[in-house]
């Protein structure tokens, strides 16, 4: 209630300007310009100069050129294969993300504070190191690698090697979103629904889901772009093998490496959309999401 | 030190927050700006500060114009409503800022700056407190701390901005009579907002009314609760009963009823807005009485020496309007003796009356 | 729902809420077999070797080369990170200026873009003949296959840590603080660093950790601007993979231990740094 208050002072300040218009929030006109070049070249020179010039390279043999490129047989056997890997590990860590969610969000119980601690773990692991663990089990040498052999199973340096390090990487995401959005919420509507007599069931497709959707739908997104455009991990147990185990991230190394670099960099265009349309989908999800928790403000407020 | 603002005009958003206000606050007053949320009162307050800069008009100290000094020179201590005290500073630290914040040819020396600390944490009596953090006080110290902060540099003017309005009531009534004696200790210049009446009637020695951005009434507590000058001062200043009619000589035609007015504002044939206390106003069972008028008993609440009567107009209620409630407030032994859904007649104390605007 | 008192329910206190067992059960063997058991297999490898085995293999020259290239150039890109972050983020909050939506959503573009794609685009944007490369040539700075491109890559990777942990608290940061700060009369240089750095150190230390942790493991968005050149511009996720090409799997897997132990380590650091910055910042309440 308090910072509510603090936010919205009874004078009506437009929110927009509230430190520009305030004496003692404001910088002097010089200071004020100084931070913003200096942020804003920041800015240019390290994320918008990359992106432009994806495209840039992409288009440099023409128009025809990159068609080809991202037309070309094996581009399309590695769209595939990302598509594949992200179709597996993304809805398999959508559904341990609201499964881990819902046990540490909603209950007390002893080791809380290490499981949520072991579930970020994945994401301070290298990626090499992600695929090497993979290699380690199931490569001939490996724990399992023998007998993988002897029934003539393919794990690593073929699809399976590369979905399980793609689910390896994105495993966080959708729990990492989830834990803290459900502890904010708290236990009350659930306990509410469950005493009107409503089954375990109904209780989270009516209750929980719509309370988190947005915050699923944010994990989902991040997931998502992180598992089409693992490199690392899955470049370890790939194997590279043309138009069989090569993701895009993959292919493009292997385009590049040939000093194909217009093929390399129309791929790369590809993927670059991707995750401009990973951002344009997350900024809209966070606009959702302001707009839900503003209409519930106004309305406590009345 | 005293202070002056004249003709006083800001507007947010295209909404007029102040509309043209002059004041005058004496020096070693303690003076209350009261009114709803949202009139304006804050932001006379911040415009005094320095904190906002207002389209026109200008703020005078010590006969000064200080308009365009920044709030870091204007020497005027103020304090939030929700305390702004530094969360990883002590006590001792956050009431040491000021000083310790001054250009070097200033500033105190250490020891120098210990002994005028601990002398106004004394003075809060939250010496005690020197080396917690804020967040482990209770709200009413932490109040305290915020005050002995703003006292630290010595200001020429204290601005209090709802100082009390994040408190319980019980410690808000403690405070209040705590900021009284302080005041009348110190005796520097003080302003403090409120929209609660009963703080600003108890603590300040001047009161001044304000609604939409417009001042309606300066004035001693008495002076302003004594004699009203709007119906909107009336309204605001405690509960009211109020009428609507038209002035016959020195009475009031309120429907089928006539009740004595006071005497003010009141030109024959008047279309006016009357209003009475609840303490006011009287019951009588005997239905002949003269100056009164009709009403029926809804409910009987007693509790204590005073009781609260609630009744309903009978005039309303036989033409099928809207009904028209009245609340009278009598002696405890008196009120036990009516029973839910007893005619009566209601005899007023004379009524004060303003213009109907509207009409 | 049961109420037995038990490892995970010390108290034995009644649960009112279904799906407890199901979904920490799920919960368990899934962390289980996807992380815990794999990153397991590390330590089991390893135990294979000797100490002095092991201690050979991850002090080799090449090696600890690796090491100093990986940690000082993740330290010293969080480290500019860390500045230039936060006056992104003070921009963001603090100012209004044309296309802000659109630079507040790209601060993200690291997490999305693929590191493959933005390793070939900042290479070739820092090459001799490309656009940034070209303005730096004439100066006879190389940035390109140089230790200098790792800390270029590295400062990208790192942008939307130290943005995104001070941005949040800036926001919630009342203005009374400054307000009060300034009617006590302190200057605007000395309210930042006496009131709002404080405030702000937790997160941009958390941001700053986040950042080296993610540096030092980085691998995709490196290689193509390194030129890997062996104790020179080499970084030890690059020589975990030569390793593995050479079929030297227990060698790999020694370095893989000790970047494992220097994720834990962080890993127990930013948490710790997270605790303290809510208690700090007064959210935890």
């Amino acid at each position: 209630m308090a910072s509510a208050a603090a936010i919205l002072p009874a004078t009506g300040h437009a929110r927009e300007g509230r430190y520009e218009n305030n004496a003692a929030t404001r910088e002097r006109p010089w200071v004020r310009a100084l931070i913003l070049t200096l942020a804003l070249s920041f800015f240019v020179l390290f994320l918008l100069l990359p992106l432009v010039v994806v495209f840039h390279q992409a288009l440099a043999k023409g128009w025809g050129t990159a068609a080809a490129a991202v037309t070309d047989p094996d581009a399309l056997a590695a769209v595939r294969l990302t598509l594949l890997a992200a179709g597996i590990a993304v809805p398999l860590n959508l559904v341990f993300g609201v499964s881990a969610a819902w046990a540490i969000a909603r209950f007390e119980f002893r080791g809380k504070q290490v499981l949520s601690t072991l579930i970020d773990l994945p994401f301070s692991v290298s990626p090499v190191i992600a695929g090497l663990i993979y290699v380690l089990i199931f490569g001939a040498q490996g724990w399992f690698g023998s007998w993988f052999i002897e029934h003539d199973i393919k794990i690593v340096f073929a699809v399976p090697g590369i979905v399980l390090a793609t689910i390896f990487v994105t495993f966080p995401f959708v729990a990492r979103e989830l834990i803290p959005l459900m502890q904010a919420q708290g236990r009350d509507d659930e306990e509410a629904a469950t005493v009107l007599g409503a089954t375990g069931l109904q209780t989270f497709w009516r209750v929980t889901l719509p309370n988190i959707k947005w915050g699923l739908l944010y994990g989902t997104i991040l997931c998502n772009a992180r598992a089409m455009g693992e490199f690392g991990a899955v470049s370890v147990v790939s194997g590279h093998i043309r138009g069989e185990t090569n993701t895009m991230p993959l292919h493009v190394e292997i385009l590049y490496n040939e000093y194909n670099f217009a093929a390399a960099f129309a791929v790369a265009s590809l993927l670059a959309m991707l995750a401009l349309v990973t951002l344009a989908l997350k900024s809209w999800v966070e606009w959702q999401a302001n707009r839900v928790v503003t209409q519930k403000e106004a309305m406590v407020r009345k | 030190m005293s202070i002056q603002v004249a003709e006083i005009s800001k507007t947010f958003a295209g909404v007029t927050v102040l509309d043209r206000v002059s004041l005058d606050f004496p020096t070693g007053q303690l003076v209350a700006l009261l009114g709803p949320s949202g009139c304006g009162k804050t932001t006379l307050l911040r415009v005094i500060a320095g904190l906002e800069t207002a389209d026109a008009g200008r703020v005078i100290l010590e006969g000064e114009d200080a308009s365009s000094t920044h709030v870091r020179e204007r020497q005027v201590g103020f304090v939030f409503q929700h305390y702004a005290l530094f969360r990883h500073m002590t006590v001792f630290e956050n009431v040491a800022f000021g000083l310790r914040v001054q250009p070097r040819k200033q500033r105190p020396k250490e020891p120098e700056i210990r002994r005028r600390v601990m002398r106004l944490l004394e003075l809060v009596q939250m010496a005690w407190l020197a080396d917690r953090f804020p967040q482990q006080l209770s709200g009413g110290q932490r109040q305290r701390i915020a005050l002995a902060r703003a006292l630290a540099v010595e200001p020429r003017v204290l601005l209090l901005d709802e100082p009390f309005g994040a408190l319980d009531a019980q410690v808000r009534k403690e405070l209040r009579r705590w900021l009284r004696a302080l005041h009348d200790d110190l005796h520097v210049t003080s302003i403090f907002v409120t929209h609660d009446q009963e703080e600003a009637l108890e603590v300040a020695d001047r009161v001044v009314l304000m609604n939409r951005g417009r001042v309606e009434q300066v004035g001693t507590p008495d002076e302003v609760y004594e004699h009203p000058a709007s119906p909107f001062v009336y309204g605001f200043l405690g509960a009211a009963n109020v009428f609507h009619g038209r002035v016959e000589g020195a009475n009031v035609r309120v429907g089928g009823a006539t009740l004595n007015h006071d005497g003010s504002n009141a030109d024959h044939g008047a279309e006016v807005v009357a209003f009475v206390r609840p303490h006011e106003l009287d019951i009588v069972t005997d239905l002949a009485a003269p100056n009164g008028l009709d009403a029926t008993v809804r409910r009987v609440l007693a509790f204590g020496g005073s009781a609260r009567v609630e009744l309903d107009s009978v005039e309303a209620v036989k033409a099928g309007a809207e009904p028209i409630h009245y609340e009278v407030v009598l002696p405890r032994e008196r009120a036990v003796a009516l029973v839910q859904g007893q005619r009566v007649r209601l005899v007023p104390a004379p009524l004060r009356v303003f213009r109907n605007e509207a009409a | 729902m049961s109420a037995a008192v038990s490892f995970f329910n010390p108290t034995g206190q009644t649960r009112v809420l279904p799906g407890f067992g199901l979904s920490l059960g799920y919960t368990l063997v899934y962390l289980s077999l996807v992380v815990l058991i794999p990153l397991a297999a590390v330590f089991i490898q390893t135990a294979s070797l000797t100490w002095g085995e092991f201690w050979a293999i991850v002090s080799a020259p090449r090696v600890v080369a690796t090491y100093k290239l990986s940690f000082g150039a993740a330290l010293l890109a969080a480290a500019i990170n860390a500045v230039f972050g936060l006056m992104l983020a003070w921009s963001l909050v603090r100012y209004s200026f044309p296309g802000k939506k659109l630079v507040d959503a790209l601060i993200d573009l690291p997490f999305a873009l693929p590191t493959a794609v933005a390793g070939i685009a900042l290479s070739a944007l820092w090459a001799g003949n490309g656009w940034l490369g070209a303005l730096l040539a004439p100066f006879g700075i190389k940035v390109a296959y140089t230790p200098l491109g790792v800390l270029v890559a590295l400062i990208f990777i790192g942008v939307p840590f130290v943005v995104r942990t001070v941005q949040p608290v800036l926001e919630d940061l009342e203005t009374e603080l400054e307000e009060a700060a300034a009617s006590l009369g302190a200057h605007r240089s000395q309210t930042f660093t006496r009131v709002l750095l404080p405030v702000l150190t937790p997160a941009l230390l958390t941001g700053f950790a986040l950042a080296f942790a993610r540096a030092v493991g980085e691998y995709g968005s490196v290689i193509f601007i390194a030129g890997n050149i062996p104790m020179v511009s080499e970084i030890a996720p690059l020589i975990i993979i030569t390793k593995l090409e050479q079929y030297d799997e227990s060698g790999a897997t020694a370095i893989a231990v000790v970047m494992l132990l220097f994720s834990f380590l962080m890993l127990l650091a930013i948490n710790l740094l997270q605790a303290w910055s809510a208690r700090r910042t007064g959210r935890n309440r």
